[in-house]
């Protein structure tokens, strides 16, 4: 559906994008991942023709943006950074204005209007000036309007900045309905957010792609923890934790007589019923045994840290 | 075309959901009403032998409402949606750059051309009441409008372009009030000049929108002067197209 080759975007002396590749197939839900300024929003805007590259290709259902903008734009429902509405109309003034600009015929666009409206919940709100509704149906709006015309590709820029949490769950399962029938590229910095709606993460720092691949995959990349609690003195432990030659160790000394061992690095995945069974055998008092996967924000601070860490 | 008829009809709309197309009716209104007390006041004395298009045209209100009112109208074409971002949104539904600039020059122009009915209905009683053509016929009533027309069409083209190159209104504003303002008293050279026939005298007389306008008030259609507006009016459609594709040069 993208794909997108050797991307550079300049801004006179200031470098937005270096040399992005990456492709994103049918139906798929991809989150694009970076703090601010990394070139989230740049690369969206190319994509959907508002802007043009430097150098690069990139080609959407096979149209190239550059050559062919007209075909490419109504293949795709966006809605840019910080979700702009004309505050001049009723919701649903706006959104059959936006059909009729997506070629939908009179009658397609009030049936579509009408879907969008219900799917996005905004039935109750739809006769509503933009500018007196409240930023989370300002956002359902900016969805409605990205849907209208049954695009297959969707992208959204941010599409959670500034809701309260029930506004994210509602946004998030719209999100998640969307997959497998439409392609579908969100941005966020917000970590949880990608990693709950997204089966694939792309993720950019100042203006390099850092890391793309399926979720699972990049996180078992990176090093999972195991974490054991045991009452019994810190030497002891020590002795044990060189005994059974467990890597990567850090002891902390807890309230009444714990120690709290963290064990990070590849091998130690399984190492839950070693640490057990030796623990058992020494008659050690154990309340707490588990093993924790990294988040994507662990991923993703080792990821941008690393890089910071070489300039 | 249907996109078009979208496009246009959204255009007219922002100057009547709020107070700003209201308060340009206004304005417009009180200096019609100045500009037509002055041709009654013209009509009370003696028979004239100009058409009282002509005296309404020869009064300063004619040209305060073309140098003001085209800039305060155009300023929020482009610069107000860069301002708000649905820009973005705008450009990036399926539509093409000249499909935007031109609804957004259409829809000033008719909200242009509506300002301008309060003086057929000054024409209209004055031709009632006066009852003879020569004072008011329809023919000069035409020319008239199309002199309005053509000379609206190059400041709201005017407008729209310096609207174009930035995302501030008070900007696109001054910037168009200014090439307004110099194209119309260039022509003023024209005055000064004489009977001279060299290139600049020459040059001053041919872009005298004043000379222009003063024909087609008269009831005349100047075929020159329908291509010069048109012209005219075409090259500044041209760069504001050139300004609205530029964010797409690599």
């Amino acid at each position: 559906m993208i794909e997108v080759e050797n991307l550079t975007k300049h801004y006179g002396q200031h470098v937005a994008l270096d040399g992005i590749t990456f492709a994103v197939g049918h139906g798929e839900v991809v989150g694009f991942l970076g703090p601010n300024g990394a070139g989230k929003s740049t690369t969206m805007r190319i994509l959907t023709t508002f802007l043009a590259a430097t150098s690069g290709s990139v080609h959407i259902g096979g149209d190239c943006v550059f050559e062919r903008p007209n075909q490419v734009r109504s293949r795709i429902g966006y809605m840019p950074e910080n979700n702009p509405l004309p505050i001049d109309l009723r919701a649903r003034d706006y959104l059959v204005f936006r059909a009729q600009l997506k070629h939908l015929s009179k009658d397609m666009a009030t049936k579509r209007v009408d879907e969008v409206v219900e799917q996005c919940g905004i039935s109750n709100e739809e006769n509503r000036y933009i500018g007196q509704l409240s930023r989370g149906y300002r956002q359902r709006v900016g969805m409605a309007d990205a849907l209208l015309a049954n695009p297959e590709l969707i992208i959204l820029d941010e599409p959670t900045s500034g809701l309260d949490p029930n506004q994210v769950r509602s946004v998030r399962s719209l999100i998640r309905k969307l997959a497998g029938k439409h392609t579908v590229l969100i941005s966020s910095h917000i970590l949880s957010e990608i990693e709950m709606t997204c089966d694939r993460v792309i993720i950019l720092h100042e203006g390099k792609l850092l890391a793309s691949g399926e979720m699972n995959k990049l996180i078992s990349k990176s090093n999972s923890k195991v974490v054991a609690e045991i009452r019994a003195p810190l030497i002891d432990i020590k002795n044990w934790v060189n005994e059974i030659a467990l890597e990567d160790s850090e002891l902390i000394e807890q309230k009444n007589g714990y120690v709290r061992c963290q064990f990070s690095g590849t091998k130690n995945n399984d190492a839950r019923e070693q640490i057990f069974a030796t623990v058992n055998e020494r008659g050690w008092e154990l309340r707490e045994l588990s093993r924790h996967t990294p988040s994507l924000e662990d991923l993703f601070v080792s990821l941008t840290n690393g890089k910071e860490g070489n300039r | 075309m249907n996109i078009f008829r979208a496009l246009i009809r959204r255009e007219l709309s922002m100057f009547f959901q709020g107070p700003t197309g209201f308060i340009i009716i206004s304005a417009v209104l009180f200096l019609i009403s100045l500009g037509f007390l002055v041709v009654l006041y013209g009509l009370n004395g003696e028979a004239t032998p100009m058409p009282v298009t002509q005296i309404f045209y020869e009064t300063y209100f004619f040209w305060l409402i073309l140098l003001l009112i085209a800039p305060a109208i155009t300023m929020r074409s482009f610069a107000m949606e860069r301002a708000s971002g649905t820009y973005e949104s705008l450009m990036t539904a399926p539509v093409g750059d000249w499909q935007v600039v031109l609804s957004k020059f259409t829809g000033a122009l008719i909200f242009y051309m509506i300002l301008w009915t309060p003086l057929l209905v000054c024409s209209i009683v004055v031709r009632f009441y006066v009852g003879e053509s020569a004072v008011l016929g329809f023919g000069t009533m035409f020319t008239t409008s199309m002199g309005i027309l053509m000379i609206g069409s190059l400041y709201v083209s005017i407008g729209c372009f310096a609207s174009a190159l930035t995302q501030n209104q008070a900007v696109a504003a001054v910037g168009s009030f200014a090439i307004g303002a110099a194209l119309f008293f260039t022509g003023f050279f024209s005055y000064f000049s004489g009977d001279r026939t060299d290139f600049f005298s020459l040059l001053a007389r041919h872009i005298s929108l004043a000379n222009h306008m003063e024909s087609f008030t008269r009831g005349i259609l100047d075929l020159g002067a329908i291509i010069f507006f048109l012209s005219l009016t075409s090259l500044f459609l041209y760069l504001t197209h050139k300004v609205v594709e530029s964010r797409r040069w690599k």
